[in-house]
């Protein structure tokens, strides 16, 4: 039994550190609709220029506001050049704008940085936790638990500022009706450029803690994907979504590889949240936490 | 009475000096379609103004060229000038108009659907920032709209369509605007709902002095409370004139009153006589 527990809790940490990348697409999707397909990259190139300003021979904090601002220039930057360029475009231009930024940002920060794989060490160290296993017999990652601590208090931040700030309040009403936004004298690209700035900040958190885990490199852009199922899941607008869906996606994989795949010869993990979103898809098309879609007769 | 495309200083009524002066205005969407021909018209400081028309005349262009919302859609004013209080605003985003006080309430309502009704009153206040200055303009939105206060934990997709008419304009009134550009009130609501709104709407223009110009298809309502009204067609202001002499007018009580004097015509005959009449501007 405790072996289960090991593993939900395993899962369900891990589930957290994916939470953290959805974080990003829904912080963009909920203000501007559009799905951010660079995300991934966004998060690949905030670990690389984190790592780039270290090996500059710039400590741990400072290379963390160093690393926050130029995200936050990178946002605006993006904001900038592609988004406004491309207001009221249909969604599909504005998504292919975001494929050929991923592709864009990708070479360019390897450009910057040099393409070879990096450590990254931010202090935490990944071992069990000695109380924790001394008196429930379970083994936990300090690194992980330390993670998921981080998320949560990022998300709590995040929930707090969209439901309670002027300007959280404004970033839902753009989401919601751009035109009324614009009407009631909100400036779309004032918001706009809070969002992307935003969105780089989360990149570099998620950034910062996978670097740790799974080492800079290219392979990095890929946790995007991992972030795709837990969206279905959470629903794109809903930052409490993205977060469930992460608990979801973490625990059941781990679950699943453990306890089913051995029947199937296992490698479940990586399909099985896809499968597992396409159900929820069905029932409820929004995901579990989806905004749902407002129709009245 | 047929005062053809009007210039601004003859359509401008003499009783009080114009707020807002649109001076032969022409717009063009997407680089080519014309969809105002040099439209001019003057809202008097307090008053209340209509434009009227038919679907697709111009009205709802006529009031975003106004609010700078045409850009969004990829319209463009040409030619002509529009005045707010003496200087030029052509050229103001949006939110630099609302500062200024000129606040539009959207054709269609057009509320924030997933934000709840004093979210949607709140979000309205963006351009203010000082925090007893927002309260007290929610405490003004709640007295003149005491439904809009028992509804404001719901979400306003889930309201009622008076009610969501009601918060479009209540989000209106916190960024406390000096002027409001009206596009089809009445849109989709009940003649009773839309009598109500019409009651606020010369309510706000008494108690608050704030002057309205509104677009509207249901000429006999807006002629009722309207001061002085503008009637466009094609992109043009075919006639204008004060709110009771136009509800006379015989032209206006056959086209858009649908009252013909005498005795009931056919159908055939309305069109015919309408296709012989043209209005020529």
């Amino acid at each position: 039994m405790s072996f289960f527990f090991e593993v939900l809790i395993g899962g369900l940490l891990s589930g957290v550190m994916y939470s953290l990348v959805a974080l990003g697409f829904v912080l963009i999707y909920k203000a501007s609709g559009v799905f951010n397909f660079a995300q991934g990259t966004m998060v690949f190139f905030a670990a690389l220029t984190f790592v780039g300003f270290t090996e500059l021979g710039l400590s741990f904090w400072a290379a963390l506001p160093a690393t926050l601002a130029a995200m936050v220039v990178l946002g605006l930057v993006i904001e900038r050049g592609v988004l406004r360029p491309l207001v009221n475009q249909p969604q599909i231009s504005l998504f292919m704008a975001t494929i050929g930024l991923a592709f864009l940002l990708e070479g360019l920060s390897q450009l910057l940085w040099g393409s070879e794989v990096r450590g990254l060490d931010i202090g935490i160290p990944d071992e069990p936790i000695a109380w924790i296993s001394d008196r429930f017999g379970l083994n936990i990652s300090r690194f992980d638990l330390s993670a998921a601590l981080i998320a949560a208090v990022l998300v709590i931040a995040l929930a707090l500022f969209f439901s309670r700030t002027r300007i959280g309040r404004a970033l839902r009403a753009v989401a919601d009706d751009h035109q009324a936004a614009l009407a009631v004298g909100i400036p779309l690209q004032q918001i706009w450029a809070i969002v992307w700035g935003v969105a780089g900040a989360v990149a570099l958190v998620a950034g910062l803690l996978w670097g740790a885990r799974n080492g800079v490199q290219y392979a990095l852009t890929f946790v995007a994907l991992k972030a795709l199922p837990v969206l279905m899941l959470g629903g794109l607008e809903s930052i409490p979504g993205a977060i469930v869906g992460g608990l979801i996606v973490g625990a059941s994989e781990k679950l699943a590889e453990v306890y089913i795949g051995p029947y199937v010869g296992g490698g479940i993990e990586g399909w099985f949240p896809y499968v597992l979103a396409l159900v929820v898809l069905l029932f409820r098309p929004e995901g579990l936490f989806g905004e749902k879609i407002i129709r009245r007769v | 009475m047929n005062a053809h495309a009007a210039t601004a200083q003859s359509a401008a009524p003499a009783a009080a000096p114009a707020v807002l002066v649109v001076n032969n205005i022409e717009v063009i969407y997407d680089h080519v379609i014309l969809v105002l021909k040099g439209v001019s018209l003057a809202v008097p400081e307090g008053g209340i103004v209509a434009l009227l028309g038919a679907n697709g005349a111009g009205k709802s262009t006529t009031l975003k060229a106004i609010s700078n919302l045409l850009r969004a859609e990829r319209g463009d004013v040409t030619k002509g000038s529009i005045e707010f209080r003496g200087t030029r605003v052509d050229s103001l985003t949006p939110n630099a108009l609302v500062k200024l006080g000129v606040c539009q309430v959207m054709e269609g309502r057009h509320c924030f659907q997933h934000l709840t009704v004093e979210e949607n009153l709140l979000a309205g206040a963006f351009t203010r920032t000082g925090r007893g200055e927002v309260a007290a303009a929610l405490d003004k939105v709640y007295t003149y709209f005491p439904r809009l206060k028992v509804r404001r934990a719901s979400l306003a997709g889930y309201t009622s369509g008076g009610e969501q008419q009601m918060t479009a304009i209540g989000r209106a009134l916190m960024a406390a605007p000096t002027m409001i550009l009206l596009d089809e009130p009445s849109m989709g609501l009940a003649p009773q709902i839309v009598e109500e709104i019409f009651e606020i709407v010369r309510d706000l223009n008494a108690r608050e002095r704030v002057s309205f110009l509104l677009a509207e298809q249901n000429t006999t309502v807006a002629l009722r409370y309207a001061n002085y009204g503008y009637i466009l067609e094609n992109g043009r202001v075919v006639m204008d004139g004060d709110a009771t002499a136009l509800g006379a007018n015989e032209d206006v009580k056959e086209f858009y009153l649908g009252l013909a004097s005498g005795e009931r015509k056919s159908f055939r005959d309305v069109k015919h006589y309408r296709r012989r009449k043209r209005w020529l501007a």
